[in-house]
């Protein structure tokens, strides 16, 4: 048994490995293994799973690689995520990926897609339309068909039939995934010090490289080593981190949010694995079914989403109010139009409902965090001394 | 003299026109009229958008279209967005964002200006018809605030993700113009829908789609009588998405086709705000919207150089009727449907490519540009591989500037004016040495 240091270094390891040897070794095993990349935000792995594929997430280059070439494709004024991506994939990072999956998150992504698919890279490349129509005879359907499309790719290269009962299975571990993780994040909000908001980042991301079998061992294993008591709380406030993450935070903003005196309680880096919220069925004659159900049902809210009759202010004001947070950290993705274009409506439902909040603008390879963390202290300190 | 132009600049009614730009400004001016008492008249008004519109609907339902990209970019060229930018990020939008969303509720927070200087009226119907840019979904999330408890009807329009239309996408289109976009028009209008009167008004809008593609084609001939872009967006494409599917709208393109052949007999190149040109020097094409702050300065760089845009995708984000769609009497809706996943913004990276291609070669191109815009991802993301294919696949010089549609802090008269200078010269040292080599 791994000592809690060693998972954790382990999965940062696997993490930022931006040649994704472990998840190639894996499907190096088996002939008949697929690697399925995605880009942020959500797809519903399960079905890859089921197809005996690996759903690997592709969150960006972050700072561990300079870019180059990327940046000779994208002008100044786009985010960083796809330069990353660019650079990757012309630096071969991402060959022995047979396909790649875009979700419908907005249009860099979307157009990467298309980027993607003139390069000819990996066997499929498929943007992932989610509906924004949520009646399931209308945007249900539709969205069985965008899973069905993503099956039948696989299906071309390794000729494997996803039945009922595999899928039901894969769903169950999916669930199970969640399950951990919401328990983790359950012990943090009362104990954050046991484990640090970039530990927990480095599990979790950890996660998209690896088979979910393999994950839920470790999320079991750091949910053990959590419930006993370790480290020293502080006199910090608790904060809630909102971004519609899809470009990933640097380590060290994050780091420098926490050295500031704030408890991260909550926080939507990985929103992919914690989309769903609570099970998907996992027991139906018809599983994609219940995938579908689940996305149009109990999908968490994010900037992708058109979010009808259940406003993504309010969701986030009950969020912080359920983990008990002081305040929110607005921490959006310089040029990323989704998310900025959020933040008002919800900058406004944390004003009504007397949420302090601050806010700050990153790109993924941001290197200096010295006014961030001084923002972040002064937040800190405004909120002990009002409180 | 340099007062004088500026001054010519900023007054268009001097600009010379021809009867169509008449014809056009009479309609244009009415129906800004009409929405201004759209009150008073018992008119109901559907806030949508140009891409993927579905006027002939709303137009059947007896409803006013208000469009907020064009309000918006009405306002660039009134010069009043800077103004309106600012009161948005006053409120918290990011300078990072696209400026038309900022631009739209900046001039709400001011009051609802229109272009004629009358108040818009507020919508009674919000139609999202969220098709080829994921913006759209974020601006009228916010309009939804802004108008609290208008309906909103919401038409997500798949992309084109693999360069075909599936069956599956036009059935959830279908689907949701039937079940929800018709039952809120009709509870909003308290009209029944009348499906044969739909049908009606697309032959209509078939008709004009015809006339459309023939003047936008007239750019195929050498000199072309029309400039695809700067003409395009100011004349020639305006009229299309408010009054499709009505009489009006043929009889505005059929005299704009007889003057059109009337130049084309004549030999005549396109008109400009300063008269018309008199030589063709270089013929692009042209991807990306126009900046439209500094609108006649931007086009009198090219016009003064004898540069005319014979084809431009932006002229398309209202429909690729030039690559045969048309609205179809017999199947209104699903031609609606097609309609909407058709339109340029919502075909994909590699679709892209060939059509700018096929213009390229179909138009006789010199060369091929780029006007990218700083904060629309929507064209912007992919721009510059879609520049290298072209200049693989065409051997065409590419050019490429950046700008903004709205933000007056995006456009750099200088650096455009330098950029497109190097430009044009390097077209034309390639026309010289392509003529030396023909000699030979
Ligand atoms: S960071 Fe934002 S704009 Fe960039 S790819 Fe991600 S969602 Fe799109
Ligand atoms: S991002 Fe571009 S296409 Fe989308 S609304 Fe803004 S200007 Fe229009």
């Amino acid at each position: 048994m791994r000592s809690m240091e060693e998972i954790i270094k382990w999965c940062e390891e696997i993490a930022f490995d931006l040649n994704f040897l472990h998840a190639k070794k894996w499907k190096a095993e088996d002939k008949s293994r697929v690697l399925v990349g995605y880009l942020p935000i959500y797809i519903p792995r399960e079905i890859i799973h089921a197809a005996n594929g690996l759903a690997v997430g592709i969150m960006g280059a972050g700072d561990r690689k300079q870019i180059i070439k990327g940046d000779a494709y994208y002008q100044s004024y786009i985010c960083h995520l796809p330069r990353g991506i660019i650079e990757m994939a012309l630096d071969k990072n991402l060959n022995d990926f047979d396909g790649f999956l875009f979700p419908a998150i907005c249009d860099c992504v979307r157009n990467l897609s298309g980027m993607f698919k003139l390069s000819k890279k990996g066997q499929f490349q498929r943007y992932f339309d989610y509906p924004q129509n949520f009646d399931p005879k209308i945007g249900g359907v539709f969205y069985m068909e965008e899973i069905k499309k993503v099956l039948s790719d696989i299906h071309k290269i390794n000729g494997v039939e996803v039945t009922p009962e595999k899928l039901n299975h894969s769903i169950g571990l999916y669930n199970k995934n969640r399950q951990l993780i919401e328990a983790i994040y359950n012990v943090r909000q009362e104990f954050p010090w046991r484990l640090s908001a970039v530990d927990t980042y480095h599990i979790l991301r950890a996660g998209l490289c690896m088979t979910v079998e393999e994950h839920n061992d470790i999320l079991a294993q750091v949910l053990k080593f959590i419930q006993v008591e370790q480290g020293e709380p502080m006199d910090n406030i608790r904060v809630v981190i909102s971004g519609s993450f899809c470009e990933q935070p640097p380590i060290g903003m994050l780091k420098s949010i926490e050295m500031a005196g704030c408890y991260i309680v909550d926080d939507d880096f990985m929103q992919g694995s914690r989309w769903i919220i609570g099970d998907v069925a996992d027991n139906t004659a018809d599983p994609i079914n219940a995938l579908m159900e689940a996305y149009l049902e109990k999908s968490t809210f994010a900037s992708c989403v058109y979010d009808v009759g259940n406003p993504k202010g309010k969701r986030l004001v009950k969020q912080a109010r359920e983990r008990n947070a002081d305040g929110v950290v607005f921490c959006a993705a310089s040029f990323c139009d989704p998310a900025l274009l959020d933040r008002p409506e919800m900058q406004k439902e944390c004003d009504a409902a007397g949420l302090p909040h601050i806010n700050f603008q990153f790109h993924e390879n941001t290197g200096q965090f010295k006014v961030i963390k001084e923002q972040a202290g002064t937040f800190s300190d405004s909120i002990k001394l009002w409180a | 003299m340099k007062g004088q132009i500026i001054k010519k600049m900023a007054q268009p009614n001097e600009a010379i026109k021809e009867k169509s730009m008449d014809l056009q400004k009479e309609m244009l001016a009415k129906q800004f009229k009409e929405l201004s008492m759209a009150k008073e008249m018992g008119k109901k008004v559907v806030y949508t958008f140009v891409p993927g519109n579905l006027t002939e609907l709303i137009l059947s339902f007896d409803m006013l279209p208000v469009y907020p990209e064009i309000n918006a970019l009405q306002s660039g060229m009134r010069k009043k967005s800077g103004e309106y930018i600012k009161e948005a990020e006053k409120i918290g939008f990011s300078e990072d964002v696209c400026t038309y969303v900022k631009c739209d509720i900046g001039m709400m927070l001011k009051g609802n200006i229109g272009p004629t200087g009358e108040q818009l009226p507020p919508p009674d119907l919000l139609l999202l018809s969220y098709t080829g840019c994921f913006t759209f979904l974020k601006w009228f999330e916010n309009l939804e605030r802004l108008y609290p408890g208008v309906p909103v009807a919401m038409l997500h329009t798949p992309y084109q993700e693999d360069g075909v239309m599936t069956d599956d996408q036009i059935q959830y289109m279908i689907k949701q113009i039937n079940e929800d976009v018709i039952p809120k028009m009709e509870q909003v209008s308290g009209k029944k829908f009348d499906i044969a009167r739909l049908s009606r008004m697309m032959e209509d809008s078939a008709k004009a789609e015809d006339l459309l593609v023939k003047i936008l084609e007239s750019a195929k001939t050498v000199p072309t009588p029309i400039d695809a872009y700067f003409a395009g967006v100011y004349y020639i494409g305006p009229i299309f998405t408010a009054f499709r599917g009505t009489p009006e709208a043929v009889v505005y393109y059929q005299e704009l086709w007889n003057e059109v052949q009337e130049r084309m007999r004549l030999g005549l190149g396109p008109v400009t705000p300063e008269g018309e040109l008199k030589e063709e020097r270089f013929r692009l094409v042209i991807e990306g919207p126009p900046n439209w702050t500094n609108f006649r300065e931007f086009w009198k760089i090219f016009y003064d150089m004898g540069a005319i845009i014979v084809a431009s995708t932006y002229t398309k984000v209202g429909g690729t009727y030039d690559l045969g769609f048309r609205h179809d009497p017999a199947q209104p809706l699903e031609s609606m449907a097609k309609y909407c996943m058709g339109v340029y913004t919502n075909m994909n990276l590699p679709q892209r490519v060939d059509l700018i291609e096929k213009y390229v070669k179909e138009y006789k191109a010199d060369g091929f540009l780029i006007n990218s815009i700083k904060s629309c991802n929507s064209f912007s993301a992919g721009q510059l591989m879609i520049m290298r294919e072209i200049e693989q696949r065409t051997g065409v010089p590419v050019g490429f500037i950046e700008s903004d549609l709205v933000d007056p802090r995006y456009f750099s008269y200088a650096n455009i004016k330098n950029r497109l200078e190097s430009y044009f010269q390097m077209l034309e040292q390639r026309k010289t040495i392509l003529a030396q080599e023909a000699v030979k």
